[in-house]
């Protein structure tokens, strides 16, 4: 199984960035340089060290209230996975629960779910995330919140057929004879062959709530200042765009490279784990 | 898909369409309820603040003030009262004044919904130009370069947020080469920008849905057969494959679409293009709930409507759907 993992090109080369984006993240406060909130007014908008004027002490230059981009940078990244991670945990289990029961049981409970997906999936998740943070103020755990009760809808789509596809083979037959409850059945047979579906999904859906929350932060709707979250650095550099373009290419370029190492795990799972994929 | 080749008969024939009817009629059923379910949501939202006379009023209001404006709205009536009298207004086309703008909220959307949906169109056909070339070329050349460049650029793509994206075509081509313009409405280059921006990312999963329906028709024994009549590769790949393996397409454009709308909120934003997305972020910044309301309505309606019209065309193309 990890000899199989390990052959599967992106997901070592993803799960390589990742893990040193998590590291980062995890012992930020030993890495960055500066405190990420300390604002130095003496040095405002600094470039980073590739410029002429760049120099060392800070890498990143600093933005247009003198904080050390780097630091922020590093700290942004803390929020960026707690996003993607909890969203894919409250979203995921939303989800899983609405679709194995549907794959499961069938009839009017796969009814009653089609019917909960279908309303979910018209209505777009930007429009009702924006508004509803609108209506009751944004902040990290309203973000989180609201997208963790928007984002189920692929699991439940993907739960329920990898639940179907499961539901009638020998050993779920055989632990029904055996005198199983539904429960028993759905948790201790069922649960652990749908899984890789689960981890692929939640992969996908960690980098897609991510990237909400920076469109969120960036229309100004999301994480709030003064917190470094990587779209609100994006937000607040906009005026600065013309003269100090880096102050949104970093950010900007980390975002990308923690979705395409998120999604590059995702395709890598996807691969390693389905067995289409094992030959 | 061999549907052409069936319905010689005419029994066949009547059976297929009582079939289909069936379907429609179960898959516009849904829609209606969906279509509820969704009013119902765009109503509560906006309840989710608590009292919405404190929002209209803004803060430090008189209390006088918010009396006046709770029993103008309506809003001491009980819940229920009044989304049903707010759903019957909406459906006679009522609906209500933009709190805002001062003026009547259906000609305002109405305006700006044309913007909107030539973004929307617009987006798409960039989307599908750039996938559906790049799909055939990484099946043709399956596990060649050329497939490894079109999966990454696809990954690439994916990867890139839009906002960020439209924030570099700005520095590219307003800034630096003063090509386009940043912002506005006026002209059609003010849609060029958007259109790449919002189009891009729809792009990768319709290259990877119609890279894998190529790789799958073409290995299919009518091909053969066509290559083996000598047809030219252009034919059996453009007449003969390319039109099986775009069926799927059909089913995920409609998904698309919708992700184009929500899409548009962020993108007419940032180039300030003066459509349906723009209104919804000026209507949620200055908590103009009438129009926050009907738009959240309107961009639902619009993908209810969309889905079931790809459903059903689907089931039209791909009898065996319409079993399921």
């Amino acid at each position: 199984m990890l000899r199989r993992l390990l052959a599967n090109r992106s997901l070592v080369i993803g799960g390589t960035i990742l893990l040193l984006i998590v590291l980062a993240a995890i012992f930020a406060p030993w890495i960055a340089p500066h405190d990420p909130y300390a604002q130095d007014l003496m040095a405002r908008n600094q470039p980073p060290f590739w410029y002429a004027k760049g120099d060392w002490a800070h890498p990143f230059g600093t933005d247009p209230l003198g904080r050390d981009y780097l630091s922020r940078l590093i700290y942004g990244a803390r929020i960026a996975l707690l996003i993607g991670a909890s969203v894919a945990l409250i979203s995921g289990l939303i989800g899983t629960v609405m679709g194995m029961l549907a794959g499961y049981f069938g009839g009017k409970v796969d009814l009653v779910v089609n019917f909960l997906v279908t309303t979910r999936l018209s209505m777009p998740v930007i429009l009702v995330a924006l508004a509803t943070v609108a209506m009751i103020g944004g902040s990290l755990w309203v973000v989180i919140g609201v997208l963790g009760f928007l984002k189920w809808d692929r699991f439940a789509v993907v739960m329920r057929s990898a639940t179907q596809q499961v539901r009638s083979l020998d050993y779920v037959a055989a632990a029904r004879a055996a005198g199983a409850g539904h429960a028993r059945i759905l948790l201790g047979e069922i649960l652990p062959n749908v899984a890789p579906h689960l981890i692929v999904v939640a992969t996908l859906e960690a980098a897609s709530a991510i990237l909400l929350e920076a469109a969120l932060s960036f229309l100004g709707l999301g994480v709030q200042p003064p917190l470094p979250s990587w779209g609100l650095m994006i937000s607040e550099a906009k005026s600065y765009m013309f003269f100090s373009f880096w102050l949104i290419a970093i950010p900007g370029t980390a975002l990308a490279i923690l979705i395409f190492a998120i999604n590059l795990v995702g395709d890598g799972l996807h691969e390693a784990l389905s067995p289409e994929g094992r030959s | 898909m061999g549907h052409g080749a069936s319905g010689g008969e005419i029994d066949d024939w009547s059976l297929e369409l009582s079939g289909l009817t069936g379907y429609v009629l179960k898959r516009l059923g849904l829609a209606i309820l969906v279509g509820l379910a969704v009013s119902i949501i765009a109503f509560l939202l906006l309840r989710l603040s608590g009292d919405p006379a404190i929002a209209i009023a803004g803060e430090g209001a008189r209390q006088a003030d918010i009396e006046l404006i709770r029993q103008t709205y309506g809003f001491d009536r009980p819940l229920p009262v009044q989304y049903a009298s707010w759903l019957g207004r909406v459906l006679t086309g009522d609906l209500g004044e933009s709190t805002y703008f001062k003026t009547a909220t259906g000609p305002l959307i109405l305006s700006k919904l044309a913007t909107t949906l030539t973004l929307g169109l617009t987006s798409l056909l960039f989307a599908l130009a750039i996938s559906i070339p790049l799909g055939v070329l990484a099946a043709i050349y399956r596990h060649s370069w050329i497939d490894r460049v079109c999966l990454g650029l696809a990954v690439v793509g994916q990867a890139l947020p839009n906002f960020f994206f439209a924030l570099l075509l700005i520095m590219i081509f307003s800034i630096s080469l003063r090509w386009l313009p940043v912002s506005g409405s006026d002209s059609w280059l003010n849609f060029v920008m958007p259109t790449i921006a919002l189009g891009y990312y729809v792009a990768p999963a319709f290259m990877r849905l119609i890279r894998a329906g190529m790789v799958e028709v073409l290995e299919a024994d009518y091909i053969r057969t066509a290559r083996a009549k000598g047809l030219p590769a252009h034919v059996v790949i453009f007449k003969h494959a390319l039109r099986n393996a775009i069926v799927p397409v059909v089913a995920l454009t409609a998904v698309q679409l919708g992700f184009l709308l929500g899409g548009s909120v962020v993108i007419e934003t940032i180039f300030a293009l003066d459509g349906l997305g723009y209104l919804a972020y000026q209507s949620i910044t200055y908590k103009d709930f009438p129009v926050m309301q009907v738009i959240v309505l309107m961009l639902s309606l619009i993908y209810v409507l969309l889905t079931l019209a790809s459903d059903i065309a689907n089931a039209w193309l791909d009898p065996r759907i319409r079993v399921a």
